[in-house]
């Protein structure tokens, strides 16, 4: 089969461990008001890539990403295709190639049992789940990208039942996400979760801002200045800081309920 | 054993001139990582600074502080210069002063008189009526040669670069033979080759008899020269110090010599290390002291200077001098040949700061140790002032004593040297085979007015063929071209000292190069996958090019437009062969332009992969810029699909990446999220 594919950048440095074949598919249902590829939302379109057309670019090539890298697909929204990414990693798993998903997790739907049966085999091919929590509160999330998170930290979950390793990944955005509550809470719930392996804490850029002039979309954050390095460390400590608050309520609370007993 | 070579392993190389010898029985590979390096000495923060400050002063100057205009440059023609004489431990400027320039008249005068006229100083007149009148020089010689064709070519810049008025350089004297063995050993060699030539004299015994004069009394003049700064340099070096000031000497007696292209050092690292490592053992020397001689000799080799003109350094977009010093790789027994002294060399770039000069290239190969790999990422991160080239490439052609001259020119040191030969400019060349011949810019016959193409939409097949035709007349015209360059640069500015630092029998490289790859190979695969219209003008030659849909473009590893940049290499390497190359040089070419590009772009017209007229080419064999658009690993696969057999005296390929895009930044980025979230 076919899946949509936006692009594919050869060599991604962000997208993962060591140096990554980075497959860009085409369409996603979140509206991110900070989306820097807005040219990946429309569904049904882009170029029809084959699974053996895609893993040839990475064989040709196998020697930059076979030590420690591999590959990512990224979008859009890469779930959204769930039939050809199994294709894709069942055949990359073969060859002993690293796979990993960079989602938003939105598509998640725990009552869809068909779902939930492919999302199974997908990710029993799948080394790497990257999580992007766009916002911890469910209203700001609605506000942010214009879908409810419920799903999104629902998933979050599973991922932690199946025992399967995520990194999670934030963007940081100034007026919009920098804020002591919000990043303790997002904090506190990842702390919750036994499956994280890392932290990614990105800065809102407005690199994106171009594309939506060529697109002729009114880009809505064009009042909002990039994310200053600075105050990202301390956005990063207040994220730190709600996992260790949950950490250390977590063992407190193993503590008592072992006395009680 | 000589009692200075006490304490080596002895060999062959105790009979005859044979460095590598000496190093493969000598050297200490280093695996080991840069906690070892000394910062700068006070000493050496003086003098830095007061390079900084002359520096300062030069750019308010306009570029040149000062220069001679009447003495002409030999090897011994000034007294001693210093910044500081108590401070300097390694010492030797080119002139009795720092950033005085020479002058340098035996590649032309008219150059000579232009560089110190376009820098506000007049060449004096005596100098001047010398060179003109009684003494000929290189480019004067080349223009009594020259056909009409040729000059035609030079003017129209189809060929471009020539080094035909200016030195040709790229020849890389083995300077660690001074220290090694010191000059009067060197002289004993010398005579025994001079002694050794054939008894009939044909014009090839005259020349080599009288080149082997030439380097014998070069050779004197060298000695002479490490006089004037109250060094003795007849016998060999006896430590580091010594050692590092007799390859200086050697190197300084070059530039003093000839103002070539490119100047370039060698590779002398891990040579010098041996002495570093016997000083360091016996307490001779401490690591600082070590780090400061190291630190001065390269403080010497950014100090060269030379007197050229604004489009000199227009074609090389500044004032480069191409000091290439080629360190690390690995020997052909496997052991890495990187030592301490690799790090101190590069460790100079915090010493002293950045800087482009000397040109530290770092001979990379996987197989180099794990601590010098993430050091020269550590230092290429910091400073960007490190070229890479593939070892694991040129080590199967060349051993594991070869260096680089200027940027990707390999060579083995002492054994094999170059007549440097520019640029052909294959982009041109494609728009006059479209033309018949008529150049698109000036509107004149230059090349041979064969049937232009006259359809308005251009068939691959056809301009494939008519291309085909052009490149073997401009083959045939570079490589004569280069003949009568490199005839007159022998006669009339030969590179003694140089030459005198080679073996008797030279392997010489016939140097091509050409320009303007990526854009040929787009614009044939416009012709063949989209569809390219022509644009004429009243007189119907093809002024510009309207490409009507998408083609496959160099740069994403897409092997439909990628094996027509290699064709075109073999096509064109294959033609330049069929030639006679002067004293039977072994023909090369290079893909190769840094810089020169942008001018090589202003000399073409509009081409029919949709550049317009005048937009610099890409530099060497580089995709066109913003055509690739799959990530730097796909456009560098399209450029490591060129053969090297075809293009072996070099290709290179421009990269700058901003650091973020080279991975985390692990401030932000908290891997192993168990471990990192108690030590934040």
């Amino acid at each position: 089969m076919k899946g949509y594919i936006h692009s594919i950048e050869s060599f991604g440095t962000v997208d993962g461990p060591g140096v990554r074949y980075v497959v860009f598919t085409q369409g996603c249902p979140m509206r991110c008001l900070y989306c820097h590829n807005p040219d990946t939302w429309a569904t049904n379109i882009g170029k029809q890539m084959t699974v053996e057309e895609i893993l040839d670019g990475y064989r040709k090539n196998r020697e930059f990403y076979s030590k420690t890298g591999g590959i990512t697909v990224t979008g859009g929204e890469p779930l959204m295709q769930t039939d050809f990414l199994i294709e894709l990693f069942e055949a990359a798993k073969k060859e002993g190639i690293h796979t990993c998903i960079d989602t938003s997790g939105i598509t998640y739907n725990e009552k869809n049992a068909e779902y939930i049966k492919k999302l199974d085999r997908l990710l029993d091919s799948t080394d790497l789940i990257m999580l992007d929590i766009k916002h911890i509160d469910n209203e700001e999330h609605m506000k942010l990208t214009g879908q409810p998170n419920e799903q999104i930290l629902a998933f979050a979950k599973y991922l932690e039942a199946k025992n399967k390793p995520v990194w999670i990944r934030h963007v940081v955005v100034p007026t919009l996400t920098y804020n002591r509550k919000y990043l303790n809470a997002l904090g506190y719930f990842i702390g919750g979760l036994k499956n994280i392996k890392a932290l990614d804490v990105l800065p809102y850029h407005s690199m994106g801002k171009v594309k939506y002039e060529a697109m002729g979309m009114d880009y809505q954050l064009k009042d909002v200045p990039d994310m200053d390095k600075n105050e990202l460390l301390t956005a990063k400590a207040m994220i730190l800081a709600g996992i260790r608050k949950r950490r250390k309520e977590m063992a407190e609370n193993f503590a008592d309920s072992e006395k009680s007993e | 054993m000589r009692s200075e070579w006490n304490g080596f392993v002895g060999g062959q190389w105790e009979k005859e001139v044979n460095v590598r010898d000496f190093i493969q029985k000598n050297f200490t590979p280093y695996e080991g990582d840069d906690s070892f390096l000394a910062g700068p000495t006070q000493n050496t923060n003086d003098l830095w600074a007061q390079v900084m400050d002359l520096t300062a002063k030069e750019n308010e100057a306009g570029g040149v502080l000062d220069m001679d205009t009447k003495v002409v440059s030999t090897i011994t023609s000034h007294a001693a210069g210093y910044l500081d004489k108590e401070k300097e431990t390694i010492v030797g400027f080119q002139t009795d002063k720092p950033f005085k320039r020479s002058m340098q008249p035996y590649g032309g005068i008219r150059m000579a008189k232009k560089a110190c006229a376009d820098n506000g100083y007049t060449l004096d007149p005596e100098v001047e009526a010398f060179f003109t009148a009684h003494r000929k020089t290189h480019n004067a010689g080349v223009f009594d040669a020259y056909n009409e064709d040729m000059r035609r070519a030079r003017s129209y810049h189809i060929i471009t670069g020539l080094p035909d008025a200016y030195g040709r350089g790229r020849i890389i004297g083995d300077y660690r033979r001074v220290a090694l063995y010191g000059i009067d050993f060197l002289i004993e060699d010398k005579k025994v080759q001079k002694d050794s030539t054939p008894y009939t004299m044909t014009a090839d015994v005259i020349r080599d008899r009288e080149e082997l004069s030439e380097q014998i009394r070069a050779l004197g003049e060298l000695k002479k020269l490490a006089a004037i700064y109250g060094c003795d340099i007849s016998k060999p070096a006896t430590n580091v110090q010594e050692a590092i000031q007799a390859v200086y000497f050697g190197y300084l007696a070059s530039v003093k010599d000839q103002n070539g292209a490119a100047m370039s050092l060698g590779r002398t690292s891990t040579f010098l290390d041996i002495y570093a490592e016997k000083d360091l053992a016996a307490g001779t020397f401490t690591e600082e002291q070590i780090q400061e001689f190291i630190d001065h000799f390269i403080m010497k080799l950014r100090l060269v200077k030379f007197a050229r003109t604004p489009e000199y350094n227009q074609l090389f977009s500044g004032d480069p001098t191409w000091v290439t010093e080629s360190i690390g790789g690995v020997g052909i027994d496997g052991r890495p040949l990187v030592t301490k002294t690799s790090f101190r060399y590069l460790h100079t770039l915090d010493n002293l700061g950045t800087a482009p000069e000397p040109n530290m290239t770092v001979l990379w190969s996987t197989k180099l140790p794990q601590n010098f790999k993430a050091y020269c990422a550590k230092m290429s991160i910091k400073t960007s002032s490190i070229q890479y080239e593939n070892d694991d490439l040129m080590r199967v052609s060349h051993g594991d004593d070869y260096a680089i001259a200027c940027c990707v020119s390999s060579m083995v040191v002492g054994k094999e040297m170059q007549f440097f030969g520019a640029r052909a400019n294959l982009a041109k060349c494609l728009l006059y085979a479209i033309n018949g011949g008529v150049d698109e810019i000036q509107k004149v016959q230059v090349g041979p007015k064969y049937r232009p193409i006259t359809s308005e939409y251009l068939d691959y097949d056809d301009v494939m063929e008519k291309y085909k035709d052009m490149m073997e007349w401009l083959a045939g015209l570079y490589v004569n071209t280069l003949n009568v360059i490199h005839y007159m640069h022998d006669k009339y500015s030969y590179e003694k000292i140089q030459m005198a630092l080679h073996d008797k029998e030279v392997k010489r490289y016939f140097a091509t190069g050409i320009a303007g790859l990526s854009v040929v190979a787009d614009s044939l695969s416009a012709i063949k996958y989209a569809k390219v219209k022509t644009v004429r003008d009243d007189n119907g030659i093809v002024t510009d090019y309207i490409v009507e849909g998408d083609f496959p473009k160099y740069g994403n590893d897409d092997d439909r437009v990628d094996s027509i940049a290699s064709d075109l290499v073999t096509t064109f390497m294959n033609m330049i062969r069929k030639h006679h190359t002067y004293r039977n040089g072994v023909p090369t070419m290079s893909i190769l332009t840094i810089t020169s590009n942008v001018v090589y772009g202003k000399n073409t017209g509009a081409t029919p992969d949709g550049r317009p007229a005048g937009i610099p080419l890409a530099p060497g064999a580089n995709p066109m810029h913003g055509r690739d658009s799959h990530g730097a690993i796909a456009s560098l696969s399209s450029v490591s699909k060129l053969p090297f057999s075809d293009a072996q005296d070099g290709i290179s390929n421009t990269f700058s990446i901003i650091p973020g895009a080279l991975g985390k930044e692990d401030q932000v980025f908290v891997g192993d999220i168990e471990v990192d979230i108690d030590n934040f």
